[in-house]
């Protein structure tokens, strides 16, 4: 594996309400994320995925256990510019589009982290323009976010993430608020992120199909890290992660809905157009 | 529709005045306003009257436009020259009867402050408010107040909290018009009633919408501080306002303002005031 980004070990964390009453978010979950790669972080609501992300860019910190982001250890009491130095590093996109975008016009909102990191004024221009290459949305630099769709408006989000250039990303939950198109630019642009500049990703989500494209997929289920593992390897056991509350991708469950009715197949693809070809295939070849 | 709103009452457009610094455009406007004072005789009125014309002209907008920024204050207009007809004493009484006392001197007093009232909106809409963004508007207060910041007034974060405030508008705006169809579908009734019934109706609409607005202010604080927000110090900026020959222009338009209305005032000392 590449040089460690992320080394989470026996990271827990728990909630205190107000009448002191405890829910443990997550519970002694120990992994490694390489530098550069892409990882979907799989679970239904409420299974911790979210306290995930906001523990990777110090909105919280650990209650026990130890969690290094880019080298930097995150504790309780760490130094205003030790949190700024992690925040840097890690960029963050979250689920409403609307909340997260601060000024009226698009480049302004762009320029927004790189004027809080205080760089020069031509650098910023230039990483603006090239951030909002990057997502496609330069032609719409000067428009107002609210005349923007919601894909439109998480692509300018995403531009203000690079435009920081951090070397993590993580995608809080997206797409979730999104239409099936603005699902798909999102998709193409963080496929985009992780294959032409090698970013680390880590994207939070409940759909499995977009799960399905990650290099990696983690699941997390009541606070546990419950599979870890090529998509490949994770959604081979259907009956699993139907116990966890997930579906499966809608291809695999009818591969898997045949093989239970005593249809065999050579492989177990898991993204839908490869199990539609060898159900195709196997439909061919039997009314021969 | 409810996404259409505009903001603020920018009217776009390429005039010297929408390519001037927001800054000096503040500044044209005060200096606009005193020096409206300073006309004392009818020739000097007829200047500034003739001189915000002109910059009616310079600006692009249609005239009509312009004159309806006066309309709210037609009421405040006609009181104020009501007040001084009847009170302003003089030396040529017109109309005497009981305790009205009606001078020549009050009716020319009450149509100056008329004519001032009229060219102080026009020209402030004119030179401001029609011709520059709010979000410029916005950057040229905070350039002019930096001052103040160091004798400890939080002008980045008024600042900021103007943009924002203008960033959240139409979505607040849309949301309302959600919120209101939710609660038509649900048999709220918004039109009918008196004025008290009609606000009554709005409370199911405030409460959500103040319930979300504030979901949207944590959000956005999140949201902020992930992205390396912390206040105004050591921040730079995409935009730099910078002065240009707009600029000199409007300076030389300003002075152009001021030595028309004390020639008029000294050399064309008709009907003062």
């Amino acid at each position: 594996m590449a040089e460690p980004f992320i080394i989470a070990d026996n990271l827990s964390y728990t909630y205190t309400d107000g009448d002191g009453g405890e829910t443990a978010a997550l519970k002694n979950v120990s992994f490694t994320v390489g530098r550069g790669e892409y990882v979907a972080v799989l679970g239904h609501n409420g299974s911790g995925k979210s306290t995930l992300a906001k523990l990777l860019n110090v909105i919280l910190v650990p209650t026990s256990g130890s969690l290094t982001v880019a080298g930097k250890p995150i504790f309780d009491g760490m130094s205003d510019d030790e949190v700024f130095d992690v925040r840097r590093k890690v960029g963050m996109v979250f689920q409403n589009p609307d909340n997260q975008l601060v000024a009226t016009i698009v480049e302004e909102d762009v320029a927004f982290g790189p004027e809080n990191l205080g760089i020069p004024r031509d650098e910023i221009r230039l990483r603006v323009d090239d951030a909002l290459r990057t997502v496609g949305m330069y032609e719409h630099r000067d428009s107002q976010p609210h005349r923007l769709s919601g894909g439109q408006k998480q692509r300018v989000a995403i531009a203000g993430v690079i435009a920081m250039m951090p070397e993590c990303i993580v995608f809080d939950e997206s797409t979730a608020m999104l239409d099936p198109r603005g699902r798909a630019e999102v998709m193409r642009t963080i496929r985009r992120l992780s294959d032409d500049f090698g970013m680390t990703i880590l994207h939070i989500t409940h759909y499995m199909d977009e799960a399905v494209m990650a290099d990696r997929v983690m699941v997390i289920n009541d606070g546990e890290l419950y599979a870890d593992g090529t998509p490949k390897e994770v959604f081979r056991d259907v009956g699993a992660l139907r116990r966890v509350g997930l579906d499966v991708p809608q291809g695999r469950e009818l591969m898997d809905a045949l093989e239970q009715n005593g249809v065999s197949f050579a492989d177990s693809p898991i993204d839908n157009a490869g199990c539609a070809a060898l159900i195709l295939e196997r439909y061919r070849s039997r009314s021969k | 529709m409810l996404k259409d709103i505009t903001l603020g009452q920018y009217f776009p457009g390429k005039s010297l005045l929408h390519r001037a610094d927001p800054r000096g455009k503040l500044l044209f406007a005060i200096f606009y306003i005193v020096v409206l004072f300073f006309a004392k005789s009818a020739a000097s009125f007829a200047f500034a009257l003739l001189y915000t014309a002109v910059l009616i002209g310079i600006s692009g907008l249609p005239g009509k436009t312009v004159l309806r920024a006066v309309r709210p204050l037609l009421f405040v207009i006609l009181f104020t020259a009501v007040i001084n007809i009847f009170w302003t004493t003089g030396e040529t009484p017109l109309v005497e009867w009981k305790f009205i006392h009606i001078y020549a001197e009050g009716l020319i007093f009450a149509l100056f402050m008329a004519v001032r009232i009229v060219l102080l909106v026009v020209g402030m809409s004119v030179i401001l408010s029609y011709t520059t963004t709010p979000i410029a508007l916005t950057d040229g207060i905070e350039a002019l107040l930096k001052p103040l910041a160091k004798i400890g007034v939080p002008v980045h974060d008024f600042a900021m909290m103007m943009t924002i405030a203008m960033r959240f508008i139409p979505t607040l705006v849309e949301e309302t018009g959600k919120i209101m169809d939710a609660q038509k579908a649900r048999g709220a009734d918004f039109e009918s009633g008196g004025l008290i019934k009609k606000a009554r109706a709005l409370v199911p609409v405030l409460v959500p919408l103040f319930v979300s607005a504030f979901k949207r202010a944590d959000d956005l604080a999140v949201a902020m501080e992930c992205r390396c927000y912390r206040g105004g110090e050591g921040r730079t900026k995409l935009k730099v306002l910078k002065f240009g020959t707009p600029d000199v222009l409007c300076a030389l338009l300003a002075a152009i303002f001021l030595a028309g209305i004390l020639l008029c005032n000294i050399f064309l000392p008709y009907i003062t005031i």
